[in-house]
């Protein structure tokens, strides 16, 4: 009696060494593919989106990559995920944890070739990620006491992350913008306080940090363009004809004298309430909605710089900075906070005239102007300061940190393979293979930088056999060095994160022994 | 296919274009129908116990869920077969009623169908294995329920609940870390339940997950999480000793639901309009205020200016909070929901120790945090783990320990797993066999087999010799006289599950055999099936 089929039409069921096989497949296709970005040597992807205008994107950035990836196999979704969830949560490393998953997953197809039980592999990973991350934590470099070394470190781990990127030009620049902005926060890991503003021309060199606030609008005409001691009132109203909210209310006349009234009326109204604003004595008022010409002209006329149609995040963030509170009622401006800066001037930056706020009351916020040639470079740019920015951010809280350069892989894989060594059964088989997927990350770095990887390794290999070595790969200089002396640092949250996040997406990806499709929803035909 | 002749010998069409449809009758349908049934459960075997694989199901959508719980995958798995329909509905029957097992519940309907299949090609009817394996599951059921220990716990001493729901998550992706949140799901439902009568909802638990961060990072928060902020940036991100005023109406101006037109045709309507309409915001803001509200939690949205006044007046409030977030807030602070500002009074609010807002990540996602509530009774897991589809997994699991869990609470009875239970059953069946005269007997002895086809599922999943494994831990069963040998999944060197500690309980356990009973006895007597053809 054949079976007759019990799953709907086109839904597919692949079972056993098939459904591993195509999981396998997937994985190590999407880990192979952000390989080749890996390092500071790493190559750039062209990412074309298929939407209208077919916009280009050219990045560096993992997690970017695979975001704009149309992907059909479940495990490649799986890779796709966390690294999303990387980003979101230490935003570095992106690449990292799907080529170490990829890895990973590699190593583990041999074994179940071998005829190895994937639960097998599964709590052999389970036990070399531990003693990984326990060799970690056992070398971690904690500088939070000591303020200057702290700021030193910071720094290089800024440079670290950045020179894998566009910035590494100018990445002594970039490292120091980013660690002050970083510190004029003050341990609150709240990014939205810094913003980032692109401006094409000029070079990435230009870019700069900028101590106040610059907002990118223009001042109305006929106010002042330069305002000292400025007292700034941040709003949230409606400037234009202050409609009436209730519901249903409507206005009905039957002669032109009475429209003319209540023409009338509403101005003064909207006369009230820009007198009323101007009884809280400010001399800049900034609303998040838009300002009419008459309400405008009247402030125009107070000598009060109006700025209409700053964006809810503009806000947000000048409140922050200025200490005033975003107001929406104007009724006792004995009780509003106002905010303060020293100087509010128009600047131009290439040929666009920005509003800069200077000498603000509270230093958290700030802005980063970037320039670079082409929008392209702008976005890239600002990916990457944002990588930069995230990784700060999070190790100011958490501020152990690591050598880099292969350095972590190499004192987690000697580790490892040491436990293999003790680990009786065939367990040892699987802990044995994570070494060598750790291992493959210098190796990666080194052959994306065009090195001989197989010798590097093997020298850095050797020199992690002494205790307390060191060694990793400068990629820059193509040999093996001593990390210390050359600055490169990394976060441990972020190494954590990566060895963490990728034996779960393996073991996951492990345990399938079964994958089933279901039909793809119809789409109602839009003809 | 028979045709139905009239008395002048014309062919008579009983069903409606009767040559355009596909039937199966008789012998044929039943293996026909076996054989679906059969298809199901050998996905699902693969699944079972601690060492069980999990499947990846995409989705119409192409979202990927990647579980181990038997429920998901065939809720999940988009079957057209009708029988095998059947065995999905077996599977969410188990879960709405248990919670877990429901892997189990159908591989033990397909191992039934398997032996049934084989008495039907020795010329026995359908009626009388169904009824042969009812009989059967009576004797099971019964010698369940003497080899069950009742076990002993209390709010202070939760060790035993503790093991058991370790014994449900041992077979989920979390296994990693089963301890911690074996504790969890015991604490969690040790918070909300009534002890005096034995009853736990589980709607007071709420299972809140984000991604990013590790899952040994999931904890029990004693009160709410909601995923909001608050509604204007600079009001204050933690509150101590809050009273909360629980709202359902909007701080907007009243739209009635009748129609109704405001004219205004001249300039002191417009200007009274105005002046009423700053009173109605001012009203609603001082109404909040005078009862003496700390927080508003409302379920709909704030006008700017509303916003601004509650800033101003130093009211932080959250808006846009879920319904069923709202009632169980409520719940937690003893507060009352309140549809209208009028009906609002000091005694409706609702109490919290402590109301906290965190952020997560580089990402600006925060949450509410609601602590230490008047009335403790809801509490929050909230899941950390490394991406979306392990979350949900985690969830899945939680949700099957805290089932576990309650359904320890309502009875105390437990007995061993590992398949030492189907094993004791499977003996007792054959023992009883037996004593049945008639063709039964012969259906009673396939069930006795059929049960054992779970511990030989465990055995086989784990990499262990199953027939070999299977007649060694019986024949322990029997020479020592004790049901609490079964497969040792974990390779620890013992079959006794007692010192494993691998428990289930026993509601959960009956109810799989008696589920499974019916289903099959269902199937058994469909003869017919009429599909109509495709078209």
């Amino acid at each position: 009696m054949p079976i007759d089929k019990i799953f709907k039409d086109e839904a597919s069921e692949e079972k056993g060494e098939r459904a591993r096989m195509s999981s396998f497949v997937g994985a190590m296709a999407i880990s192979d593919l952000v390989k080749t970005t890996l390092g500071p040597k790493g190559m750039d992807k062209i990412l074309q989106s298929t939407g209208r205008g077919h916009a280009v994107t050219v990045t560096n950035d993992g997690a970017t990559i695979l975001k704009s990836l149309h992907i059909d196999n479940p495990a490649a979704k799986v890779l796709i995920d966390i690294s999303k969830v990387q980003d979101d949560e230490v935003g570095d490393g992106t690449t990292s944890v799907v080529v170490l998953a990829g890895e990973l997953l590699r190593e583990a197809e041999k074994l179940v070739a071998s005829k190895i039980h994937p639960m097998t592999i599964i709590s052999g990973y389970r036990m070399a990620a531990e003693c990984g991350r326990d060799a970690l934590l056992k070398r971690v470099i904690d500088n939070k006491e000591n303020p200057e070394k702290f700021r030193s470190d910071l720094i290089k781990i800024a440079m670290t992350t950045l020179c894998s990127k566009i910035l590494s030009q100018d990445k002594e620049h970039f490292a120091e913008m980013a660690v002050d902005a970083i510190f004029r926060l003050k341990g609150s890991t709240n990014l939205e306080a810094i913003q980032i503003i692109k401006k094409p021309g000029g070079s990435l060199k230009d870019s700069f940090l900028d101590e106040g606030f610059i907002l990118d609008k223009k001042i109305g005409i006929g106010q002042p363009k330069r305002i000292e001691n400025a007292k700034i009132l941040v709003a949230n109203t409606a400037m234009d004809t202050d409609k009436v909210k209730i519901y249903g209310a409507r206005v009905r006349v039957d002669s032109m004298t009475k429209v003319a009234e209540i023409e009338g009326a509403e101005k003064e109204k909207m006369k009230d309430k820009v007198n009323k604003i101007l009884a809280h004595g400010i001399n800049c008022f900034v609303n998040r909605q838009l300002i009419y010409n008459f309400p405008e002209e009247l402030f125009a006329d107070a000598g009060v710089l109006a700025i209409e149609h700053a964006d809810f995040e503009g806000i947000e963030r000048l409140g922050l900075v200025t200490g005033g509170e975003i107001a929406s009622t104007f009724d006792n401006p004995e009780s509003v906070k106002l905010g303060h800066c020293k100087l509010i001037e128009e600047i131009m930056i290439g040929e666009d005239k920005l509003i800069h706020f200077s000498g603000v009351a509270m230093g958290q916020a700030c802005s980063i102007v970037l320039r670079g040639a082409s929008h392209h470079v702008l976005d890239e740019a600002e990916r990457s300061l944002h990588d930069a920015l995230c990784v700060l951010s999070q190790t100011v809280n958490d501020s152990r940190v690591l050598l880099g350069g292969g350095w972590p892989e190499m004192v987690m894989a000697k580790e490892v393979d040491e436990l293999a060594r003790k680990t009786p059964g065939k367990k040892s088989h699987a802990i044995e293979a994570f070494s060598r997927a750790l291992v493959a990350i210098p190796t990666t770095i080194a052959d994306n930088a065009g090195l001989d990887s197989a010798e590097l390794v093997a020298q850095l290999r050797a020199e992690h056999h002494s205790e307390g070595c060191n060694s990793g790969i400068d990629v820059i200089s193509g040999s093996v060095g001593d990390m210390e002396e050359r600055g490169i640092y990394e976060a441990f949250k972020v190494k954590q994160a990566v060895l963490l996040s990728a034996t779960e997406a393996a073991e996951m990806i492990l345990r399938v022994d079964d994958i089933i499709t279901c039909a793809p929803r119809r789409r109602e035909d839009r003809m | 296919m028979a045709l139905a002749f009239d008395e002048f010998g014309r062919p008579f069409i009983i069903l409606r274009e009767q040559d355009q449809k596909t039937r199966l009758r008789g012998i044929d349908a039943q293996k026909a129908n076996i054989a679906a049934g059969k298809a199901v459960a050998r996905i699902l075997r693969s699944s079972l116990g601690p060492k069980g694989m999990d499947k990846m199901l995409q989705g119409p959508d192409g979202d990927v869920t990647i579980t181990n719980d038997g429920a998901t995958i065939l809720e999940q798995m988009d079957v057209d077969n009708q029988i095998a329909k059947l065995m999905v509905e077996l599977s969410r029957s188990q879960d709405y009623e248990i919670g877990d097992g429901t892997t189990g519940v159908v591989v033990m309907a397909g191992a039934l169908l398997e032996q049934a299949e084989r008495q039907l090609d020795r010329g026995i009817h359908p009626i009388r294995i169904a009824e042969g394996y009812e009989m059967a599951s009576r004797v099971a059921v019964e010698h369940l329920e003497r080899i069950a220990q009742k076990f002993e716990f209390d709010v202070n001493n939760f060790e035993p609940l503790v093991q058991t729901c370790m014994t449900t998550l041992s077979s989920k992706i979390v296994n990693r870390c089963k301890r911690s949140l074996a504790e969890i799901a015991v604490k969690a439902v040790l918070a909300v339940a009534d002890l005096e009568r034995k009853d736990v909802n589980l709607d007071l638990i709420k299972v809140e997950g984000k991604v990013g961060g590790k899952l040994e990072d999931t904890e029990l928060i004693y009160g709410i999480l909601v995923d909001k902020d608050m509604s204007h940036p600079q009001m204050p991100k933690q509150i101590e000793d809050a009273h909360i005023a629980i709202l359902t109406c909007p701080f907007e101006p009243p739209k009635p639901k009748t129609k109704h037109k405001v004219d205004i045709d001249t300039v002191e309507k417009f200007e009274t309009l105005r002046k009423q309409e700053q009173q109605y915001f001012d009203e609603m803001v001082q109404k909040c205020k005078d009862v003496g509200a700390t927080l508003v939690i409302c379920q709909w949205g704030f006008d700017d200016e509303a916003n601004h006044l509650l800033m101003h007046r130093n009211l932080p409030a959250v808006r846009w909070v879920g319904g069923v977030e709202l009632e169980l807030i409520a719940i937690a602070t003893g507060g009352r929901i309140v549809p209208r500002f009028q009906e609002l009074t000091p005694e409706k609010l609702g109490k919290a120790g402590l109301v906290r807002e965190k952020s997560f990540g580089t990402t600006k996602e925060r949450m509410l945090y609601i602590e230490h509530c008047a009335n403790s009774r809801a509490v929050t897991v909230f899941i950390r783990g490394g991406n979306k589809m392990m979350i949900e997994e985690t969830k899945r699991s939680i949700h099957d320990a805290l089932c576990v869990a309650r359904n320890l609470i309502r009875n105390k009875s437990i007995v061993y797993g590992g398949g030492a239970a189907e094993i004791a059953c499977s003996l007792a069946v054959e023992a009883a066999a037996d004593k049945y005269p008639g063709v039964e007997q012969y259906a009673i002895r396939a069930f006795a087999e059929a049960l054992d086809s779970v511990p030989m599922a465990l055995a086989e999943n784990s990499g262990l010799q199953l027939i070999e494994t299977l007649s060694a831990v019986k024949s322990q069963q029997i020479k020592e006289n004790i049901p609490f040998y079964g497969i040792d999944c974990n390779d620890v060197g013992t079959n006794d599950m007692r010192e494993q500690n691998v428990f289930e309980t026993l509601i959960g356990k009956q109810q799989q055999i008696l589920l499974a009973t019916q289903v099959v006895k269902m199937i058994l007597k469909i003869d017919d099936v009429i599909s109509p053809s495709e078209y």
